[in-house]
């Protein structure tokens, strides 16, 4: 492990992320599968890091304990001086509906809704006033390019759309930490390097922490700062992606 | 998350699957029915019966006897209290006074005599009754032809049915059909009748010697010795003539107190012509001639509750009392039993709707499983998921227990309208026995909501346990 110092060329402040010996551990029948197996990392606030790896590296599963949405089996996550593992189930949503902002490969609108209620929805949890609610949920829209669409559902939208739409949703609740989970993985690279404009474009304008989880190393070092390198677990490889020296270990 | 969102998401959710949804509501609604149709013909049968009885005038109504009448001797109450020699005699100041206790309405003699009546020149005898004016309202008349008595005084009568038959001669043979009231009543209503009766006039100067011993033996125990001189009274004959008013077409012997004769003459106008009494002779010892005794008092009570109070009240004036109170209180309890079962048998289908909300409700976690986990994953709490789909519950109930109230009150309608054809078909009264007042409305649909709610428990449980990773690992 490389990361006894810190390595982050863009420390723009604090540390954001602090991950000690993180490990999530479950059975799947007889056998135990490490997912995350003794991860050690630091994220500065403001930065932009990929986490890349091969499918079952763990890449995810790091992501969801940041996210608060899975707990350690051992080590530790502090996310903004917050000790995830030790938050209860209650004060870890307040966390997801508060501190972190999260968009998924397959979009994860509810077909049910149409884009504003979609894009409302986490106002509701956080039980902002009513009155507030359509004209944030507007803006939110318009940030993304789809206010002329806002009331439509989900199955009317392109690909692209309705990953605008989740990125307008994480960003309702003005969240610090942006958590993509191979957000252009279901795009073409077209509409994928609009979605990742916009990613990037609320790293630099509104100053969002940006942890993207994806395999494809091209699109880590166009966009991310700093790449992650993850195999069975373990953190391989921690690096700035802007001189991109060829490492062959990236990719499986 | 607040309610206004609970309800708007549920009611959303409800809206996405609506077939599956409305079954299930419907299966409320049919719980609902069946327990609000079970109770409001308990509660339309009770309020019959208690209306009947109100009307009967039996339920309100104690009656006073003196404990000079013996014939209740061997009831344990009277073996307290002052031997039936010493107690009070039910005279007009006695009424009186009865009258101005508090919840009484009235009190009034029970006047009745058997006498003679001519009518068509042809002599019946039979049993005379007089009956207040408030006797209007009880149902013994409901079924009467003609009309009341037009006053307290009037010299007017109201023939039991079995009477008029027998002054026209028609009395049918036994078995046959009764001709009906109203036959009766043409060639009867407007005809005089000639009462002859014995009436009692105040003594003459000088008692007889044997009467003055007898009072005087009685007197010893009271301090009313002045009373003994004129406690002696002639019987003459007299004739009174009245005029049929009323045809009525109850049967005496169903009937009780005042009811319980075959003419009915008004009460005023009774105790101005001081028939001569069976009790006189017995209280002939005490009784000054001018100041009647009487059998027994009716008296009227504001309100069967307040019964007990007054029966009370007047035993410590010490004379004896009866009434149905706890004839009243045994139906109240046949009520409350009637009514649990009712209740019961009506919960069961609410119950087997019950269990349809709760498979509905697995249903939808199992459908919605990844709508929950997004859901989780934006921010919302276990306890947002939990009140979600609690929320569905209770709109389910709530819908469907209003729904349901509906449906029973039709149901209700429709069997109320049946019976009542059928009475009709009968040549029946008909009856209004099926009642859904106010309060079971509300009950039925309360129960409804939590009996929804106690079925959303487990799958709001369920839902909220749920693993936001493992609900959206599944593409």
């Amino acid at each position: 492990m490389t990361t006894t110092a810190p390595v982050a060329p863009a420390a723009r402040g604090t540390v954001a992320i602090r991950s000690e010996n993180l490990c999530r551990h479950y059975r799947m029948g007889e056998t135990l599968i490490r997912a995350v197996d003794g991860v050690s990392l630091q994220i500065h606030a403001g930065e932009f890091v990929a986490l890349l790896g091969s499918s079952g590296s763990g890449k995810s599963s790091v992501l969801n304990l940041i996210a608060g949405l899975d707990r350690p089996t051992s080590g530790s996550v502090v996310v903004q001086d917050r000790d995830l593992a030790k938050l209860s189930r209650e004060e870890l949503a307040k966390y997801r509906l508060h501190v972190v902002g999260m968009v998924f490969q397959s979009f994860n609108l509810i077909p049910s809704m149409t884009l504003a209620e979609n894009v409302e929805l986490p106002l509701r949890f956080a039980e902002v006033d009513r009155s507030q609610r359509p004209n944030l949920a507007r803006e939110a829209l318009e940030r993304v390019g789809l206010q002329a669409r806002m009331n439509h559902r989900p199955s009317e939208l392109s690909g692209g759309e309705q990953q605008r739409a989740a990125l307008a949703r994480a960003l309702i609740n003005r969240p610090q930490l942006l958590l993509a989970d191979e957000p252009t993985g279901n795009l073409d690279s077209h509409t994928g390097t609009e979605i990742m404009d916009m990613v990037r474009q609320f790293n630099r304008e509104l100053g969002m922490t940006v942890v993207m989880v994806t395999h494809e190393r091209a699109l880590a070092e166009r966009y991310a700062q700093r790449m992650i390198f993850l195999a069975d677990g373990k953190l391989l490889d921690d690096q700035p992606s802007v001189p991109s020296p060829a490492i062959p270990g990236g990719q499986s | 998350m607040k309610l206004p969102d609970l309800t708007e998401l549920a009611l959303r959710n409800l809206r996405e699957s609506v077939l599956r949804n409305s079954l299930t509501t419907i299966g409320i609604s049919v719980g609902v029915a069946s327990l609000v149709a079970m109770l409001s013909l308990g509660t339309g049968l009770q309020q019959l019966f208690s209306q009947r009885l109100a009307k009967s005038g039996l339920f309100d109504t104690v009656f006073v006897s003196s404990r000079r009448d013996l014939r209740g001797m061997g009831r344990e109450e009277e073996r307290k209290g002052p031997t039936p020699g010493e107690s009070r005699v039910l005279d007009e100041a006695a009424r009186q006074e009865i009258e101005r206790l508090p919840h009484v309405t009235e009190a009034y003699p029970d006047i009745r005599f058997v006498t003679e009546l001519r009518y068509d020149d042809k002599p019946h005898l039979t049993m005379i009754s007089a009956l207040p004016m408030s006797a209007k309202s009880n149902d013994a008349f409901d079924g009467m032809q003609g009309g009341f008595f037009s006053s307290d005084t009037g010299a007017e009568v109201i023939l039991q049915k079995s009477f008029a038959e027998e002054l026209l001669g028609k009395t049918p043979p036994l078995g046959a059909a009764d001709p009906s009231v109203a036959e009766l009543a043409k060639p009867l209503l407007g005809k005089e009748l000639t009462m002859r009766y014995a009436q009692r006039q105040s003594a003459p100067a000088s008692p007889s010697p044997q009467s003055s011993q007898s009072s005087l033996r009685a007197a010893e125990a009271t301090p009313a010795d002045d009373r003994v001189a004129a406690a002696a009274y002639s019987v003459v004959s007299r004739e009174q003539k009245l005029t049929i008013v009323g045809i009525s077409d109850l049967d005496p012997e169903s009937m009780r107190g005042p009811m319980r004769a075959r003419v009915f003459l008004p009460l005023r106008l009774a105790e101005s012509l001081h028939v001569m009494q069976p009790t006189d002779l017995r209280e002939i010892s005490r009784a000054a001639a001018d100041q009647p005794v009487y059998s027994s008092v009716s008296v009227r009570v504001k309100n069967p509750a307040e019964v007990q109070v007054v029966e009370d009240a007047i035993k410590k004036m010490g004379f004896n009392t009866f009434s149905i109170l706890d004839a009243s209180n045994s139906l109240r309890q046949v009520f409350r039993v009637l009514f649990a079962f009712l209740g019961i048998f009506g919960s069961l289908a609410l119950t087997v709707a019950s269990i349809g909300i709760v498979n509905t409700l697995v249903m939808a976690i199992l459908e919605r499983r990844r709508e929950i986990g997004i859901m989780k994953a934006i921010g919302a709490s276990d306890a947002d998921v939990k009140k979600l789909f609690f929320a569905e519950a209770g709109a389910m109930g709530i819908l469907g227990g209003i729904v349901g109230v509906v449906l029973g009150w039709a149901i209700g309608q429709i069997i109320n309208f049946g019976t009542n054809l059928w009475l009709k078909s009968q040549s029946l009264p008909t009856e209004h026995f099926w009642a859904v007042p106010l309060w079971l409305v509300v009950f039925s649909i309360v129960f409804s909501l939590l009996v929804s709610l106690v079925s959303g428990l487990y799958p709001a449980a369920r839902a909220a346990r749920l693993d936001p990773v493992q609900a959206l690992r599944y593409e």
